[in-house]
């Protein structure tokens, strides 16, 4: 196929730092604020950003069902950070009424490694990404405290206080990591999403 | 995005890229004052990216003269307990105790305001040894630039605080925008004097010159008190808004919250601001700049 047409959402968050990444790998990317916007997409970028803040605008303006219904109808997305936050089906230490996308059978706990003070940088390997392991930027991230019988467990921190925990996972075409590929300039996640859409197009 | 990463601990932490990277999660949102829990929670319902605790919005400030210092650590305690959103606070211009106590209280951004009464008049705190990251104020390129030399990791336009005249944060976005667009017309010979002219260290003025943009993000602060003021400055290319006294000092804060909010996100459809612009109640009262005596210009204060 030609190149393929994934969308940003861009309500809020890194949105600019996701599209030069995906361009870059041969993507072409639109932003996504309307729900008629989804259209014609053939995958879905959900940017890092502050997670109540996209839900509650996602919501505002009529966005999360067409979201949901496209995510649900096999649509490929990838989270990371706030998205992979919005693509949890269930959620720890949010706000009652915060609501997701979902899409991945998993558990999620918001800013589980702490506040800013302790965002950190980490080398993670993680599964199907060749070439060594992903220099991982963690900023107030989440991790997946509980992922189902059908989630890939693709990640997961390597020493540190949270050693262990998992923070990249892979569900059919939904992908999520906690931390932010997009902020160094190591492009091999979003080559494998963009083949991942590929593939599924 | 800059590849160095200084001031590395054996834990990663407080890296220049998680400290810039913080802010740029932050972009296309709304950053609000805020000065107890209650109103820390009626901005995270209306969509805030961040909350900044502080005793007194800039406008009350200005009414009430005196000395304004960093938050009593009760309060800002209060206010992390209450929202799950990043909470910043501010610290007097080179009051670096101020700063250590307000990192140990674990907020997520400190800035080092104008706002506040400085603590000194030649320095600012060395943001390079915290781990914690800082916004500071900015008029013009030059101040950008010597803030980020010192370790700043999120660059605001000052504005004029407390005012609601959004006339000084156009000035300064305007300043600091037509400064990056003139260096990259410069040839390299040319960029040492630019930097004497700036006063700001060559490395970065040439970063600036061969990117064309700032090593951070850019917000704007000071004045904001509307949905098209914040839309006006999101399309003079800010990255994100702090908005001080214009919400709760306005009529209905939930509701001009939310709809500042909206404006910042589509701010370049008038239809949307059209929309959350109607039936928002009193606006702050707002200040002529020409009125206010020089001692009581807050963006002249830093250097």
């Amino acid at each position: 196929m030609s190149a393929p047409r994934i969308g940003v959402l861009a309500l809020q968050g890194d949105v600019r730092e996701h599209r030069a990444v995906l361009e870059a790998q041969g993507a072409r990317t639109s932003p996504v604020r309307r729900p008629e916007e989804l259209e014609g997409l053939d995958g879905l970028v959900l940017p890092g950003g502050e997670s109540t803040t996209i839900a509650k605008l996602a919501h505002r303006w009529g966005l999360l069902e067409p979201l949901r219904a496209a995510v649900r109808g096999g649509l490929p997305a990838y989270g990371s950070c706030a998205g992979m936050i919005l693509l949890a089906d269930r959620l720890l230490d949010a706000p009652e009424d915060q609501q997701t996308i979902g899409g991945l059978d998993v558990t999620v706990r918001r800013n589980a490694f702490g506040r800013q003070v302790d965002s950190f940088e980490s080398e993670v390997d993680v599964a199907g990404v060749p070439g060594g392991p992903v220099h991982a930027v963690f900023i107030r991230a989440p991790w997946v405290e509980e992922a189902g019988a059908g989630v890939q467990v693709l990640g997961r921190v390597c020493g540190g206080p949270a050693d262990g925990r998992i923070v990249a996972v892979r569900q059919g075409s939904v992908v999520a990591t906690s931390f932010h590929p997009e902020l160094t300039g190591d492009t091999r996640l979003h080559r494998l999403f963009v083949e991942l859409v590929r593939a599924a197009a | 995005m800059s590849e160095h990463v200084e001031n590395s601990t054996p834990a990663g932490t407080g890296t220049d890229r998680v400290k810039r990277g913080m802010a740029e999660q932050l972009k296309g949102g709304v950053i609000m004052d805020v000065v107890d829990a209650a109103q820390a929670r009626i901005a995270e319902d209306a969509g805030a990216v961040a909350v900044m605790a502080l005793e007194r919005v800039p406008a009350d400030i200005r009414a009430q003269g005196g000395i304004a210092r960093m938050s009593d650590p009760d309060m800002i305690d209060g206010i992390i307990a209450a929202v799950s959103i990043p909470v910043m606070a501010k610290a007097r211009i080179g009051h670096f105790v101020e700063a250590r106590v307000l990192e140990s209280l674990g907020v997520d951004y400190i800035d080092e305001s104008e706002v506040l009464s400085p603590a000194d008049e030649a320095h600012h705190i060395v943001k390079s040894d915290f781990t914690v990251p800082f916004v500071c104020g900015a008029t013009d390129l030059g101040e950008a630039l010597r803030r980020i030399s010192e370790g700043a990791a999120m660059i605001r336009s000052k504005g004029e605080a407390g005012t609601g005249n959004v006339v000084e944060a156009t000035r300064h976005m305007r300043a600091i925008r037509a400064g990056i667009r003139r260096l990259s017309t410069l040839d390299e010979t040319e960029l040492y004097v630019a930097a004497k002219e700036l006063r700001a260290p060559h490395d970065l003025v040439l970063e600036v010159a061969r990117t064309g943009k700032l090593p951070t993000v850019l917000f704007t602060a000071g004045g904001i008190a509307t949905p098209a003021d914040a839309a006006m400055m999101m399309q003079l290319g800010a990255d994100g808004v702090f908005v001080g006294s214009g919400i709760f000092k306005s009529g209905d804060p939930a509701q001009r919250a939310a709809a500042i909010v909206q404006a910042t996100t589509f701010h370049d459809d008038p239809s949307v601001i059209a929309k959350v612009s109607r039936g928002l109640g009193e606006a702050m009262v707002g200040i002529n700049i020409s009125t206010l005596p020089a001692d009581q210009r807050f963006a002249d204060r830093g250097w």
